[in-house]
């Protein structure tokens, strides 16, 4: 099958898609003075402002985060971390073929990689955002339990559903430059839609079935929960739904790449 | 043994209109079928059954004027992009120099995109770091090859993409007309280089307008037209086509312009501004010919030109100096003369009549050139005075510089060894 043909020469190239990853994120922070500290600083930051806002504004105190506001910001965090992956990711793949079409159109390279390359990079990323996590679990009051050893699962989920879906952006942008506008405003409402800033628990969603539907039928939904369950409450998330969820990022994956192979050769005309 | 070979192709590209696109989007969304969307609402035919092909070892030309498909050409062959029909078969590791530097990342240092420039175009990187010191210094960039690549001048940039790129040391060279933009002291270090390659018997495809180049280094050339090829074969013979082609072609175009009315009244008063006198002996016609008696605007140095100027007097007169002056570009006159200052005695003219100027040869660099006719008396008084209405183009392949060629040879004495050129 030609997926699989795609699938080995992209493997020949890893040298190449690590290198290129290196350089993203090295390009990223040239100079700054902070350097890469800021891969650091950045999730940091934005973790006291939840702090800040969530402790001393709007307090919520809700029985589900045991009433106090400090935990919900922990909990929040927990959720817009690997969104913040999934969405960057999204977002600079709707533009990673048009600013790299000089080497769509000069060298003869897959142009797979140039999404792999922003899913990999922003990925990184999420991963410097972790220790921070980690870190302010127990000084915000939660605990630290072994479940956290099965976040690389979780994390290879999304991996797949995130390239899945940016094969499909970046090639159907070439198209249709439309969609990074629409993408904006999507991400939004995708955002809202996925249990980040409230739990499944909540009153209103248990008591609404289309609403828990639409809830379920959300991958994200599923992968965003399977970080809370390994971080946050510190037990074994769903493992059935998450399956599911793989299984349906798998088959996204090879709708995905389709796709983008049978736009392939548009791509050094149309960039 | 083929190097390249090239079999029928034919290469189409699609056109999508904003507008279209816009329209396809909506319909795209609404039918829920993106892939009948992106049917193209214009085809151009870049390449039209296109065959050819290379010999292992041979430095293979490619000429044609800019849009007659040799860029795309290069790209089918280094399958940046696909044929649209046909097949393409290359045998041997390609290296492509169609934009030097393409991939370099302005932010990251000239050392960093000299491994990931040398990776995408195939190397690994072991190689590159056995190659790196002599790309550095083939490009001249030591002091520099740790500053973030944004701070290149863009000499320093192509020469470190041409470093690279002809370290990779192909079977095939692929080169699109980069040369063009390198300095007095690189061109030669890079012909250099490519003399190597064909002394190692490495294949090359060399798309050049420098048709002295072109000359030079191939030993077959491939000349396309309107996407087609016109002719293949030996260079000399197909440069010189190609040149006479271009000639006629700018011929066509000049005499399009020069019968083209003035209708614009802009032009009309630029046309007053540039003719002036009372008429009473008038230049009504002014045609130029080469000796053969034919019509032209374009001529070779070497070639005759006739100035010929249809005349009429509305009263007779005793008192008339026909003379015509020629500018090149910059307005600078090359040459001036009247029938005064050669001593012509007017006698009297009536009538209808023409007076024909003969320069036996034209003897003038490559450029445009301006011609002034006029008549007036003999103490200046213009009758009818054109300034700057007519103009013609000469061409050559010779580079030479000045106003005018002067008529000149080289001889050497016997110590001296030299190559006659072939012309």
């Amino acid at each position: 099958m030609r997926i699989f043909r795609n699938l080995k020469e992209l493997y020949r190239y890893r040298v190449l898609i690590q290198n290129l990853v290196v350089r993203e994120l090295k390009a990223r922070y040239r100079g700054t003075v902070l350097g890469f500290l800021w891969s650091f600083f950045n999730p940091l930051l934005l973790m006291i402002v939840y702090t800040a806002v969530f402790g001393l504004i709007i307090s919520p105190r809700d029985p589900a985060f045991e009433s106090k506001p400090l935990i919900y910001a922990l909990y929040l965090f927990c959720g817009i971390l690997p969104w913040h992956w999934f969405a960057s990711s999204t977002l600079e793949s709707a533009n990673v073929l048009m600013i790299n079409g000089n080497l769509i159109k000069k060298i003869l390279f897959p142009a797979e990689i140039l999404p792999v390359v922003t899913v990999t990079s922003n990925m990184i990323h999420f991963f410097f955002g972790l220790p921070i996590v980690l870190v302010f679990i127990p000084i915000l009051g939660k605990k630290l339990t072994p479940y956290v050893l099965l976040l690389p699962v979780v994390i290879f989920v999304q991996y797949v559903f995130t390239l899945a879906f940016n094969l499909m952006i970046s090639s159907l942008t070439v198209h249709f430059r439309d969609i990074k506008d629409i993408l904006a405003n999507w991400l939004t409402f995708w955002f809202f839609a996925t249990p980040i800033i409230y739990p499944m628990t909540f009153g209103t969603i248990q008591s609404s079935a289309p609403l828990r539907l639409m809830l379920n039928l959300n991958p994200m939904t599923h992968i965003i929960q399977g970080y809370q369950y390994c971080l946050f409450y510190g037990g074994l998330f769903h493992w059935k739904r998450l399956g599911v969820t793989f299984l349906v990022s798998l088959a996204f994956f090879v709708v995905g790449y389709m796709i983008f192979d049978r736009l392939r050769d548009s791509f050094a005309e149309e960039v | 043994m083929q190097a390249i070979e090239v079999d029928h192709v034919s290469r189409i590209y699609q056109k999508y209109s904003a507008r279209h696109r816009f329209q396809t989007f909506k319909s795209a969304l609404v039918k829920g079928d993106l892939f009948r969307a992106l049917r193209p609402d214009e085809l151009v035919t870049a390449l039209d059954d296109v065959t050819l092909s290379v010999e292992k070892g041979q430095t293979f030309g490619v000429i044609g004027e800019n849009g007659s498909g040799k860029s795309t050409l290069l790209k089918l062959i280094a399958g940046i992009a696909k044929p649209t029909t046909g097949e393409v078969r290359t045998h041997g590791k390609i290296s492509a120099l169609i934009e030097l530097g393409a991939g370099f990342h302005p932010e990251i240092t000239g050392r960093e995109n000299v491994f990931i420039n040398g990776i995408m175009l195939g190397l690994t990187k072991k190689e590159i770091s056995g190659k790196f010191d002599e790309i550095v210094e083939f490009a001249g960039l030591e002091d520099f090859i740790d500053a973030p690549v944004k701070t290149y001048s863009s000499g320093m940039y192509m020469r470190l993409g041409f470093a690279i790129a002809i370290n990779v040391n192909p079977e095939i060279l692929l080169i699109d007309e980069v040369l063009a933009v390198g300095d007095a002291s690189f061109i030669p270090k890079c012909l250099d280089r490519i003399d190597d390659f064909r002394r190692r018997q490495k294949t090359i495809l060399f798309v050049s307008h420098d048709l002295i180049t072109v000359d030079k280094i191939c030993d077959r050339v491939a000349w396309l037209k309107n996407g087609r090829v016109q002719m293949i074969g030996e260079p000399k013979r197909l440069v010189d086509a190609y040149l006479q082609d271009v000639a006629e072609k700018q011929e066509r175009s000049f005499e399009k312009r020069q019968k083209e009315p003035p209708a614009v009244a802009q032009d009309q008063e630029e046309r007053r501004e540039n003719r002036w006198g009372k008429r009473e002996v008038e230049i009504t016609r002014v045609v130029l010919k080469n000796t053969h008696g034919e019509e032209k605007h374009v001529f070779s140095p070497e070639e005759g030109l006739l100035i010929e100027m249809d005349v009429i007097a509305h009263s007779p007169a005793d008192d008339f100096v026909f003379g015509m002056g020629l500018f090149n570009s910059q307005g600078i006159c090359c040459y001036g003369t009247n029938t005064l200052l050669e001593d012509y005695e007017p006698v009297s003219i009536q009538g209808e009549g023409k007076v024909v100027c003969r320069i036996e040869k034209l003897g003038l660099v490559n450029g445009t050139y301006y011609l002034d006719v006029a008549v007036h008396k003999r103490d200046g008084y213009p009758y009818d005075y054109h300034r700057n209405l007519y103009s013609f183009l000469v061409s050559s392949t010779h580079k030479d510089v000045g106003i005018g060629r002067l008529s000149h040879g080289w001889s050497f004495s016997p110590g001296i060894g030299v190559k006659s050129p072939q012309r």
